[in-house]
């Protein structure tokens, strides 16, 4: 999912003994041989991971490790387990998360052979890690759109990536990522006026640029200041808090299942902070989200800032994407104007 | 000062719930009022309010609350969030409330099913808003009986219906097609109508990590149902836990199967055929 692969390749080549083979990055035949196995009204991520999956069995992988979280994604794995099985190749898939809980930790440590201290060890750069990535990204997010030289700051970026894939340890990291840190404020900028657009929606198709048909940088070359809540941070870390105050909303009453709550939140937040433009993503059949929309709605127009909704499927066309998103700055610059 | 009047829509909950909201209700000071059968005006009203990728049932939900705002003064809609973590629900049990509070400007009955909290608390609560007592609250949950069901046995040659109650029991959605089966000297077992711990357990037999209340019992009863000749799956479209589940379960079986999703009863045509092509099948065997 998105660059998230150095930290998670990080943390099992200190850990285990397997040899890890990255995935591949998804292409149209990723998106083909998902499309193919798959059930037919199943959420577009359980196809994306899939088709990386058995092109992953392909590179002679007999291993794969599935993330699983709250709504449908804790099952996929079994029914992914069987859909590979059927086809005849010889693996195993360990999840992580079912139901909304971490589950046998202990069986994982016993299993792969993991020293307790060392594990904590190395999970703890991991985490520091994303982390750091998080906060890179949301710097870049928000202005990428001043930079002078279009694209310096994603180089930046793409160089910090490979220095953290070779950390050494724990000072190493934090010695490096001030490097980037600072030399990301160097980037000299222009000072002009910006469109302020908010990011909400699913977690799998916000994270995976090639799932959103990499929206950001479209919006940051149009020249957009694009921020977005959803990360692994905060999914990790920082929800479980922040529902607890969410659920004060006037809004809601309770909790809606997935990111429903937070995205409703989110939207609020974004109203009452002055943001020109909201954008909702969700991958096609996402339930959680699909019950949240209205809502979503509602807010925005109480609050009178126009949203605009995108549900990205497998076939869903680029130039189409790109078509509705010029349409909507236009309208948003000709708001701005008025 | 004239009773109360509760609007109990009939759709989703209704079916898992209504033996005891009866039996509860009618220890209470207050009259209910329930919609009619699903029909195509119900539908029709339903898809004004929802968005186009909300399942089937959700959208028959809001039609049988448009048609009952104006016909009570409260709304029954109760929140369900599950029964235990590895007895979860439906997202859009846990969305029912908010959602039809803010497409709907009615008021709403609402109590609160999850394992983090009491459900006698959560009737309580409810009972402040239309001013019931907590001992007459407390009284009524009391008397108030559970719904069980009981398995009938049959050595007939058993069809089983592998779907949820909201759709197989629906007048629209499930019943034209139970009345395309009847025609054939088959015994119809639907799927809720075994013992719900014992599916239960058979359920995570077939699929050891499955978190979900009632798909878990739904493919428990495939286990439980004696001379089975074969199995319909019915959802509605686009079921999100079905989607997952049956296609699992279509993997592990080797009984002949027909997997039915309906997203459009006015096309019902193709459905009888491949029923009929299906019961070939299942004669031949």
């Amino acid at each position: 999912m998105g660059d998230y692969i150095i930290p998670s390749k990080y943390l099992l080549k200190h850990l285990i003994n397997y040899e890890i083979i990255e995935p591949p990055k998804i292409t149209s035949k990723t998106k083909e041989i998902g499309e193919k196995y798959s059930p037919e009204f199943v959420c577009t991520p359980f196809k994306y991971t899939l088709g990386t999956m058995i092109e992953a069995l392909e590179l002679g992988a007999n291993t794969l490790i599935q993330f699983g979280g709250g709504c449908r994604y804790g099952y996929y794995h079994e029914l992914q387990r069987q859909i590979i099985n059927d086809l005849g190749y010889q693996c195993e898939v360990i999840n992580l998360i079912s139901g909304g809980k971490l589950i046998n930790l202990k069986s994982l440590l016993k299993k792969f052979h993991i020293k307790k201290l060392k594990g904590l060890y190395y999970t703890f750069i991991t985490i520091k890690m994303i982390k750091y990535m998080d906060k890179i990204d949301d710097y870049i997010r928000l202005n990428a759109c001043y930079e002078k030289e279009v694209g310096s700051m994603k180089k930046i970026k793409e160089q910090m990536l490979k220095a953290f894939s070779e950390t050494k340890g724990y000072f190493d990291l934090i010695k490096k990522y001030y490097y980037f840190k600072r030399k990301l404020k160097k980037v000299p900028k222009v000072n002009k006026e910006v469109m302020k657009i908010g990011l909400i929606g699913e977690l799998y198709t916000l994270m995976e640029p090639m799932a959103n048909y990499h929206i950001e940088d479209e919006l940051i070359k149009m020249g957009c200041r694009v921020k977005r809540f959803t990360n692994v941070t905060y999914l990790l870390f920082q929800k479980k808090k922040a529902v607890k105050k969410y659920l004060k909303n006037f809004f809601i009453k309770y909790r809606m299942g997935s990111d429903a709550l937070d995205n409703i939140h989110h939207t609020k937040y974004l109203c009452e902070h002055d943001y020109d433009g909201i954008i909702h993503i969700k991958s096609s059949f996402c339930t959680p989200e699909v019950t949240a929309i209205p809502i979503i709605d509602k807010v925005a127009k109480e609050y009178n800032v126009p949203i605009i909704f995108f549900s990205m499927n497998l076939n869903t066309s680029e130039t189409g994407i790109k078509t509705r998103l010029e349409a909507f700055y236009d309208m948003l610059e000709m708001r701005k104007k008025r | 000062m004239s009773r109360i009047t509760i609007g109990i829509p009939k759709a989703l909950p209704y079916y898992y719930l209504n033996d005891f909201w009866e039996s509860f209700f009618s220890n209470l000071d207050v009259d209910l009022v329930y919609s009619c059968d699903t029909n195509n005006e119900i539908i029709e009203r339903g898809e004004r309010y929802a968005n186009d990728e909300m399942c089937l049932s959700l959208k028959v939900y809001l039609g049988h609350i448009d048609y009952l705002k104006d016909k009570c003064d409260y709304l029954l809609i109760p929140r369900i969030e599950d029964y235990g973590n590895r007895n979860q629900m439906c997202t859009n049990f846990l969305a029912l409330y908010d959602l039809v509070n803010n497409l709907f400007d009615v008021h709403i009955l609402n109590y609160n099913i999850s394992s983090k909290e009491d459900e006698l608390k959560s009737l309580i609560k409810m009972g402040e808003e239309i001013d019931i007592s907590e001992e007459d609250i407390k009284k009524a949950y009391k008397k108030s009986i559970k719904l069980k069901t009981d398995s009938k046995k049959s050595d007939q040659d058993n069809l089983l219906i592998v779907a949820h109650p909201y759709v197989v029991y629906d007048e629209s959605i499930g019943k034209p097609i139970i009345n395309m089966l009847n025609k054939y000297p088959y015994n119809i077992i639907y799927s809720d109508c075994f013992d719900a711990e014992k599916c239960n357990i058979n359920g995570s037999i077939l699929s050891p990590n499955l978190y979900w209340k009632y798909p878990k019992e739904n493919i428990g009863s495939i286990l439980m149902t004696p001379n089975l000749k074969g199995i319909i799956f019915l959802s509605s479209f686009p079921c999100a836990l079905d989607s997952l589940v049956n296609e699992y379960i279509i993997r592990k079986i080797d009984k002949p199967y027909l997997n039915i999703i309906i997203d459009n009863i006015d096309s019902l045509t193709g459905i009888e055929t491949r029923i009929e092509s299906f019961m070939d099948i299942v004669t031949q065997n």
